[in-house]
């Protein structure tokens, strides 16, 4: 490995070029991460202040400061900015581009000028998404249903020509990085050496260049549908309303684990490093990435049990969802495996990744019950699918992104945080998120429909916990926020690597130089042989 | 180390971050032709609407295609496809430094592409002289003066809504091309492609082909239906 | 009835159960059917939490660092371990499916003599109608509607007890979903296709009915009910609730109106002189109208008539063709009694 001996001589890509511009022009993937990470948290906190008035609004069963218009606009936009402009790009897009040359030990991505491009696509994306609000508002829901959505009187052109550019940079992104893994890897770095984290990526970032065009031309065909009428979403016009769904959820499906194949490989890392244990099933969890990955592609039916497809289709696509079950498994118990004779350092990262384990876990149990074919017509569209979809997009994902934050703020910005606040923002997220959509998960049982703004007294109950989960988990999410903002400004000095990773990207100065290396690094092992792992025992 | 001395050999076109050139021409294009599957599986979207109108309105669409000119289809496919021929040659000449090849070749393609909107654009004013278009703007009265048959139909101007839908797709990726394809002629006439260094020529040559393509699939589904 | 809505919490529909953290009522033969997997499905999830997370708790206290010279376990893979937990849980999973699978193809073949039963779904209301009993649509209070509060105008689906009964369901706009959680049962309803569903009730009762498919502003407010009765008095129940007739002592003009609700004219002729699809009732008749073609007549008996059963005749200028016909759906009483109500908007 190569010693950075140089690091007084070299500023840090922070400081290398100085001025405003120097940002909104750069080429550097880790500057690039940055805005996406500022970006894509900006809107992470819109949405997430519009989910806290969603919940409040139903602390009660009648309606209260909120119309019905109001009410499914916000939980329109709730959706839609969460699902487009921050999970999708959060991991991949914010933490992907800062780490992905760095793990990689290259000193960029494929195609930098592609990169700042992806970013600029993602803002205007953003603009369009944001000017919906002064256009009439948007109520369809995300997930755009026709023939709702192409005869409500709502702005859903601009709205889904936003997501629609959206796509373009979730799919510039995915394309840079799949090249990236491909042809930038340091000497050495053989695809069995690859962290796992880059292994997510790496399938995720397919995904992205394989489902988004056809989310695009689902969009696209949506936009020609209400300006010139094609007809074939809407019956009066010869169309088929069903087809709409099965084009979006072949998109939306594989999109799911764009969000959540980040966060897996996020865990991967942070059980590793903060139990100094080499990863448990390697090559298992990498391969069943990718096979999430391609299975993930051909499982879109099962949102649909009830809508009118066939049974066939149906049963169909509910075996191919237990199948996607099993490597989802396999991922879990190698993490709870890796813990076994590990020395483990409760790190603020490593309680998120303990969190996440738990949290995941009732998320991927309970898709049992809606990939069951009998079960999942009960509780299809009821508070139960609300609740899954929560535990594994916030408590998989926002998790393990939080997780991955907390574990790369000192590489990103060469500063600490104040760990004791760090592990009471875990703490409340972990109550708050529980006690908030564990109770959905009764309230979906017991019937209660989503996109509901009023509902029937006896739901009242179980909706005033869940609400008031939610304003603990805003606390514990704010807690976050300041913690970080604290640490920038008053934290002290990281050290190069503050917790002792074997990754390439601790092996270069903190923050890092503005091309990553000084020498290009050459590898000669894994990225999880720790110093601690005590090989001489296995012999015995 | 690979990299220690290979900044001494490496040509001035090949990125910073890039250790060889041949990294880099690898890269570019393993990247365009993942570009290429996304514009593929675009496409198969607007395939598959087809077939599912063609699926649920079978009669209608037989006789709606009648409505388009075979024969302006055809030349424009004859016109696609020497185009892509001049493309291969255009791509074959840069790759053997032939530099008047690669320019000729080049202008050759880029009036093909103009020939073939020019074509284009004499069918679309048709139909839309017969009130032949999707359902906002479809005339009935021009449509059941023109041709009773097609009046016959209730569904007619989805085959129209189709038709213009992935015509006019491909029909702007055709002026992308034009586009591009001048660019590449501008950056020739500079002499920047060499022997080694011509995968631009060689990537933009790729998209010209699936161009190419998509039309091969469009012109029998849309104007040969039986 | 469209044109007001009654919030969800103040609509006349049934407690789903007493304590919230009851389970739900067990009404149908599929709920049933359906709680059993349910709970067996629960108890494996139970099974796998307590292992998973117990390992991991345990693992967590166990391998806590002790000091910085800690040395820890060498072990990268098992694949004894790791083939036994891939082959394991997919045995629990194909169980799970299969079982799912059976039920589920249970619940889409209706039993050849099931009571046939038509739900419309239209922005934002459920219309029940039984085509053994032509009449109105069927609210919660059978018999008078004048003198039903508006928290009985729910729209009711009347089902007898200990029998097959099957929903046909279209809708007319957008796509929505009807959705009885006592019985377990679901299914979209699609404007332009016909969707089945089908039940036999196993419990006395009423249930709330919910709209599962977001459709707009007041899909909140989509609500129906479920009434099971004892089969002798079903069949009375349901002619007294869909059955429309001049009660005693009642006025023309007053049954004119119950019509003019339960058949929805409000959504598109006002009372008050406000226009929206159609022309307002108010100081309408008698009135010289402008017709579409040019020509003009008075708004008498006989046009009025007309245009409740052949409405595309002759169209008011200005407004365009697209009520739709009353011919059949209304008996000559009635159109009469419409007309008296219209003559009485002055």
């Amino acid at each position: 490995m190569s010693n950075q001996t140089h690091d007084s001589v070299e500023p840090s890509y922070l400081v290398a070029k100085k001025g405003l511009l120097s940002w909104l022009i750069t080429v550097d993937h880790k500057r690039i991460g940055l805005m996406y990470l500022v970006a894509t948290l900006f809107f992470f906190m819109v949405a997430g202040l519009l989910a806290i008035l969603l919940r409040t609004e139903l602390f009660t069963p009648g309606q209260d400061f909120m119309s019905a218009q109001t009410y499914n606009q916000v939980f329109t936009l709730h959706g839609a900015i969460m699902v487009f402009l921050f999970i999708i790009p959060s991991v991949p897009a914010a933490m992907g581009n800062f780490l992905l040359p760095l793990m990689l030990g290259a000193r960029d991505v494929a195609f930098p000028k592609l990169n700042l491009l992806s970013f600029y696509i993602y803002c205007i994306a953003a603009v369009m998404l944001v000017l919906t609000l002064v256009m009439g508002s948007l109520d369809t829901g995300w997930t755009f249903y026709t023939p709702y959505s192409s005869t409500t009187g709502t702005a859903v052109i601009m709205a889904t020509l936003g997501v629609f550019i959206a796509g373009f940079s979730s799919i510039l992104t995915g394309l840079n990085f799949v090249v990236t893994v491909h042809k930038m890897r340091a000497p050495g770095v053989t695809w069995n050496r690859m962290p796992l984290m880059i292994w997510a990526i790496y399938a995720t970032a397919l995904i992205q260049v394989l489902a988004t065009p056809i989310l695009a031309i689902t969009l696209m065909l949506l936009c020609i549908e209400r300006v010139l009428s094609i007809g074939i979403f809407d019956p009066a016009l010869g169309g088929d309303p069903v087809l709409f769904q099965h084009f979006f959820w072949f998109y939306s499906h594989p999109a799911v684990y764009i969000m959540v194949l980040p966060g897996f490989g996020i865990v991967s890392e942070l059980i590793t490093v903060h139990s100094r244990k080499h990863i448990f099933g390697y090559r298992a969890i990498a391969l069943s990435s990718v096979a999430i990955a391609v299975i993930s592609f051909l499982v879109w039916g099962h949102h649909m049990f009830v809508s009118g497809q066939s049974e066939l289709a149906g049963v169909v696509f509910s075996f191919i969802t237990f199948a996607v079950a099993v490597p989802t498994a396999i991922k879990v118990l190698s993490w709870v495996a890796t813990l076994y004779g590990g020395s483990i350092r409760y790190t603020t990262p490593m309680w998120y990744a303990m969190i996440f384990l738990w949290t995941f876990t009732v998320g991927g149990l309970t898709g049992l019950y809606l990939s069951t074919l009998s079960t999942d017509v009960h509780l299809h569209d009821t508070y139960f699918v609300v609740a899954h979809f929560h535990y594994v997009m916030v408590g998989g994902t926002v998790i393990a992104f939080l997780g991955g934050l907390f574990h790369w703020f000192p590489k990103m910005f060469g500063r600490m945080y104040n760990e004791r606040a760090g592990a009471i923002s875990a703490l409340l997220v972990f109550i708050g998120f529980n006690v908030t959509f564990g109770t959905q998960f009764f309230l979906g049982h017991q019937g209660m429909p989503r996109r509901y703004y009023a509902y029937l007294p006896e739901y009242e109950y179980l909706h005033q916990i869940s609400t008031v989960g939610s304003w603990v988990l805003a606390a514990g999410l704010f807690l976050v926020l300041f913690t970080l903002l604290a640490g920038l400004k008053f934290g002290k000095h990281a050290p190069a690597n503050p917790w002792g990773g074997v990754s390439l990207e601790w092996h270069t100065a903190t923050p890092p130089i503005e091309h990553n290396f000084h020498h290009i690094p050459h590898v000669e092992s894994g990225p999880y042989d720790f110093p601690e792992i005590d090989w001489d025992s296995a012999k015995h | 180390m690979s990299s220690s001395n290979a900044s001494n050999e490496r040509p001035a076109w090949v990125a910073h971050h890039f250790d060889t050139a041949g990294q880099q021409v690898s890269s570019a294009k393993l990247g365009m032709w993942l570009f290429l599957a996304t514009e593929a599986l675009m496409f198969s979207g607007l395939f598959l609407a087809y077939f599912l109108i063609r699926k649920l309105h079978p009669d209608m669409v037989l006789v709606a295609s009648e409505e388009l000119n075979k024969a302006y289809g055809g030349v424009n496919t004859v016109v696609l496809i020497f185009s892509s021929f001049t493309m291969a040659l255009g791509v074959r000449a840069a790759q053997v430094g032939n530099q008047k090849s690669l320019e000729r070749n080049l202008m050759i393609t880029i009036a093909c592409a103009f020939i073939f909107m020019g074509v284009k654009y004499i069918e679309y004013s048709a139909k839309i002289h017969h009130g032949l278009l999707p359902w906002n703007f479809f005339d009935m009265e021009k449509a059941a003066h023109h041709s009773a048959a097609l009046a016959s139909f209730e569904y007619t101007p989805m085959f129209f809504g189709i038709y213009f839908t992935m015509t006019g797709l491909h029909g702007l990726h055709v002026v992308i091309g034009i586009g591009v394809l001048t660019w590449i002629l501008i950056r020739a006439r500079r002499r920047e492609f060499t022997p080694d260094n011509y995968v631009a020529v060689e990537n933009v040559g790729l998209y010209w082909h699936i161009v190419d393509l998509v039309w091969i699939f469009l012109f029998p589904l849309l104007y040969l239906v039986k | 009835m469209i044109a007001t809505f009654i919030p969800p919490d103040k609509l006349g529909t049934p407690p789903m159960s007493e304590s919230p953290w009851a389970l739900l009522p067990t009404a149908s033969n599929h709920a049933a059917a359906l709680d059993t997997l349910y709970v067996f499905i629960t108890i494996l999830c139970v099974i796998s939490m307590i292992l998973i997370i117990g390992a991991q708790l345990y693992f967590m206290v166990k391998y806590r660092k002790r000091s910085d010279n800690d040395r820890t376990n060498p072990i990268t893979h098992n694949t004894k371990l790791e083939i036994g937990w891939s082959v394991i849980p997919s045995l629990f999973l194909i169980v799970i499916f299969v079982w799912g699978e059976v039920q589920f193809m249970d619940m889409s073949s209706p039993p050849a003599n099931a009571i046939d039963v038509r739900i419309t779904g239209q922005k934002w209301q459920w219309t029940v109608a039984y085509p053994q009993f032509p009449g109105g649509p069927s609210l919660s209070c059978p018999g008078n509607a004048a003198d039903c509060e508006p928290t009985e105008k729910t729209p009711t689906l009347y089902v007898p007890l200990n029998e097959p009964v099957r929903l046909t369901m279209n809708s007319v706009d957008v796509i929505h979903s009807f959705y009885i959680p006592a019985f377990r049962v679901k299914k979209d309803v699609v404007p332009g296709r016909y969707s089945n569903l089908w039940f036999t009730a196993i419990e006395e009762g009423e249930f709330p009915v919910f709209c599962t498919e977001y459709c707009g502003d007041e899909h909140s407010s989509m609500l129906a009910k479920v009434i099971v009765l004892p089969k002798s008095e079903w069949a009375a129940t349901v002619k007294k609730a869909t059955e429309l007739k001049l009660e005693e002592g009642e006025t023309m003009a007053h049954y004119g109106e119950r019509l003019y609700g339960i058949n929805g004219c409000a959504a598109c002729h006002t009372l008050d002189g406000e226009t929206k699809v159609g022309p307002s009732f108010k100081g309408l008749y008698g009135r010289t109208e402008q017709l579409s073609d040019g020509s003009s007549l008075a708004a008498d008996d006989n046009y009025i008539r007309e245009s409740i059963l052949e409405p595309n005749a002759k169209v008011v200028a200005g407004y365009s063709p697209q009520m739709p016909s009353f011919q059949g759906k209304l008996k000559d009483e009635q159109i009469t009694a419409l007309i008296e109500f219209i003559k009485a908007q002055k």
